[in-house]
């Protein structure tokens, strides 16, 4: 993706991302993305961490091949990988997944048990 | 300040850092093995759609050194032999040890099959159908890690500095994704698993985190590095229309297995224009078909979106399936149709045959501090043979668990105060700004480096054009250094792990744009306008290590075969 206005994409598509850490009220911040048919919702929020707010929390790896399956989230209500689901030109509403622990933002505890710090630390102290 | 401890350190939990740790748990060794990501999730391996080559002879008669040969030819004068020829006679073992490991290698008749690839001689790439090499290995790999009680994994833990006391590699710091905590890690030996640069380039088909952040770890431990100035272009990455849910390097096994054909903006044949005879039979090496597209474009003859056509139109609806498989159907969600028309290709940084420079025993000049898979300089010299990044992240990856187990069992673990890891910390530290959340931090700096990088030190390189470079990227560090604003909030802040990561970056492009500068000729995927012609003068390899704050380079002749290594060889 290109990504920028000046790139002839005199369209801009709205994005709403839930914000907000369990503690706090969570809350939609709203974004306006150029955009370019085809493109997905990981392209959009990867535009948003970079040219607008690199503050929203979210966790991905493989860049839209849908290899690493770390984006899952929902997408307008639904459970999608961002990767793969398409951003809509009428816009797209993005949240955390809700049967996981919430970590921040768009970010939830996806971490296999055994694979955790906590999980490291009790191990040491019980060696 | 949390605390772990463990014998050997594997910083990286791809293919090479998964297999490093299953290979240093076989020598008894206590691992702990960590990701920035989640751990078999995140590199490059799963991402790898592709093959894996290995002499292991099963579709037709083979040998180690007909493959070490091949892998030589291609490096252009430039590959350590020794690194090479220890990739080449050890995949096999690598790749059979996998099949027992039920990676689901395609077979026909009981024998695995192997396909042709550019630059190889022999039909010996090893593949998982369809596409699916990279999810199969990573799969395989985290099984195995996962049955060894020898390992800790943790996910989301990024390293951002190794710890050398008394000139030891000792231990690292890291920071906790989730609660943006230090933790000190102490370590008999540090093995840097952490892969590649491509991310520093604007148009790449590495995964998030793969920003040089192992060889900034090694040049700041003290390591040098070794032909930095040699990063691949895979010449047909995807380029439109617009494709999600695949890796952009996927259609490489297509051309070897029906014979893509390679078109340019005229609908004409082109590769062998350039000195490269391809007729059909795909043979023309990355750094050559690279290049040869890129010509085409800055001559007027590109696609429309400034790359080449792909066409599958000239092959049956039947085989296409045949090949395809369900790929067929990902496509046609993209809207994709290949017997109805073809597709646009451009060159996409892909692998860095650069790297951090080890010895056979994947030690680098540091002790205590290995490093393995694509994280190692030279193997591939000045361009890589398709197919051999994977092996190479078994075959390394499996040495330097087993000789960093062997170096920790050897040495006394130091003890790590908190002021031993309080140089890093500090510099995360000292640059929060209370309150000043939001605002394109690391990010937007980031997107620069990459725009400088792919415009200015990529394809096609000048002294004007990196001079240009190393101006901008010295201003992207010392802006990165002190004006940076980073959030307050501690939980998941991408933020400060971003500016982590923008530091690695700048320092390593830094390190690629000397190296480029330095090599006044053309080889391999090093090609520069200004000094177009390959001079024997510049057999050797250039090193970078770290002055200060300041990478600076230096030759050092090509690691030849060793008389025992010629031994070897001539015993088999």
């Amino acid at each position: 993706m290109t990504g920028t206005a000046k790139d002839g994409a005199a369209t801009f598509a709205p994005l709403r991302i839930r914000r907000g850490t369990p503690e706090a009220e969570p809350r939609f911040d709203d974004y306006s993305v150029p955009f370019e048919p085809g493109m997905s919702v990981l392209d959009a929020i990867v535009w948003v961490r970079t040219h607008v707010d690199s503050s929203v929390a979210f966790r991905y790896s493989c860049v839209n091949a849908n290899a690493c399956k770390e984006c899952m989230v929902l997408v307008d209500g639904k459970v999608d990988y961002a990767c793969t689901a398409r951003l809509s030109p009428d816009g797209t509403t993005v949240e955390p997944l809700n049967n996981k622990r919430l970590i921040r933002d768009l970010v939830t505890d996806i971490v296999p048990p055994r694979e955790t710090l906590k999980n490291a630390l009790t191990r040491a102290k019980t060696r | 300040m949390a605390r772990l401890t463990t014998d050997v350190l594997v910083v990286g939990a791809g293919g090479a850092g998964m297999y490093a740790a299953i290979a240093a748990a076989g020598e008894g060794a206590g691992v702990l093995l960590l990701d920035k990501s989640l751990v078999g999730r995140g590199g490059a391996t799963i991402m790898a759609q592709m093959t894996v080559a290995a002499a292991v002879g099963h579709q037709e008669p083979d040998h180690w050194t007909h493959h070490l040969a091949d892998t030589i030819e291609a490096g252009r004068g430039l590959c350590d032999e020794e690194l090479a020829a220890i990739l080449c006679e050890e995949a096999p073992v690598r790749i059979l040890e996998m099949d027992e490991w039920k990676v689901g290698w395609a077979r026909e008749g009981g024998r695995m099959t192997q396909v042709m690839a550019p630059g190889h001689n022999i039909a010996r790439c090893c593949y998982v159908d369809f596409l699916n090499t990279g999810p199969a290995v990573a799969r395989t790999l985290r099984g195995e890690v996962a049955r060894r009680e020898g390992i800790t994994r943790v996910s989301g833990l990024m390293v951002v500095e190794v710890v050398v006391h008394d000139g030891r590699a000792a231990g690292a710091v890291a920071i906790d994704a989730e609660t943006g905590e230090p933790v000190v890690i102490e370590a008999g030996a540090v093995i840097l698993a952490a892969g590649g640069l491509t991310k520093i380039y604007r148009r790449n088909s590495a995964s998030a985190n793969m920003a040089g952040e192992a060889y900034a770890l090694a040049l700041r431990a003290g390591a040098e590095l070794l032909d930095m100035e040699f990063v691949q272009f895979f010449p047909i990455g995807h380029l439109a229309p617009r494709l999600v849910g695949m890796d952009p390097i996927m259609w490489d096994p297509f051309r070897y297995k029906l014979g893509g054909r390679l078109l340019n903006g005229n609908f004409e044949e082109f590769i062998h224009n350039y000195d490269a005879p391809d007729e059909g039979q795909y043979t023309a090496k990355r750094d050559v078909a690279s290049y040869a597209i890129i010509k085409e474009v800055a001559s007027g003859r590109g696609s429309p979106h400034r790359g080449a056509w792909l066409s599958f139109e000239h092959i049956s609806a039947d085989a296409l399936r045949k090949a395809f498989g369900p790929v067929i159907g990902r496509l046609a969600k993209n809207g994709i149709d290949l017997a109805k028309g073809p597709i646009e290709v451009s060159p996409i940084a892909h692998y860095h045959m650069g790297g951090i420079r080890v010895d056979a025993s994947m030690r680098t000049r540091v002790p205590g501090l290995f490093a393995a898979g694509e994280a190692v300089g030279g193997a591939n010299g000045a361009n890589r043979l398709s197919g051999n990044a994977i092996p190479e992240a078994f075959v390394f990856g499996a040495r330097a668990g087993r000789f960093a187990a062997a170096a920790a069992k050897r040495h006394e673990r130091a003890k790590l105060s908190e002021k031993d890891a309080a140089h890093a910390l500090d510099e995360g530290h000292a640059r929060r700004r209370p309150g000043a959340a939001g605002g394109a931090a690391a990010t937007g700096l980031f997107r620069q480096l990459q725009h400088v990088m792919w415009n200015d030190v990529g394809l096609v390189r000048t002294a004007a054009g990196m001079t240009r470079a190393l101006g901008r990227i010295r201003a992207l560090r010392a802006e990165a250094g002190d004006g940076l604003i980073l959030p307050d909030d501690r939980a998941f802040n991408l933020a400060l792990l971003d500016w982590f990561e923008l530091c690695a970056a700048l320092l390593v492009a830094e390190s690629v744009t000397l190296a480029a500068l330095a090599r006044e000729e053309s080889r391999g995927a090093h090609q520069r306008e200004d000094f177009p012609q390959s001079l024997p003068a510049f057999e050797r390899n250039l090193t970078v290590t770290l002055d200060g704050d300041t990478p600076v380079t230096g030759w050092v002749p090509v690691r030849r075969y060793s008389y025992a290594l010629q031994q070897k060889r001539a015993a088999v």
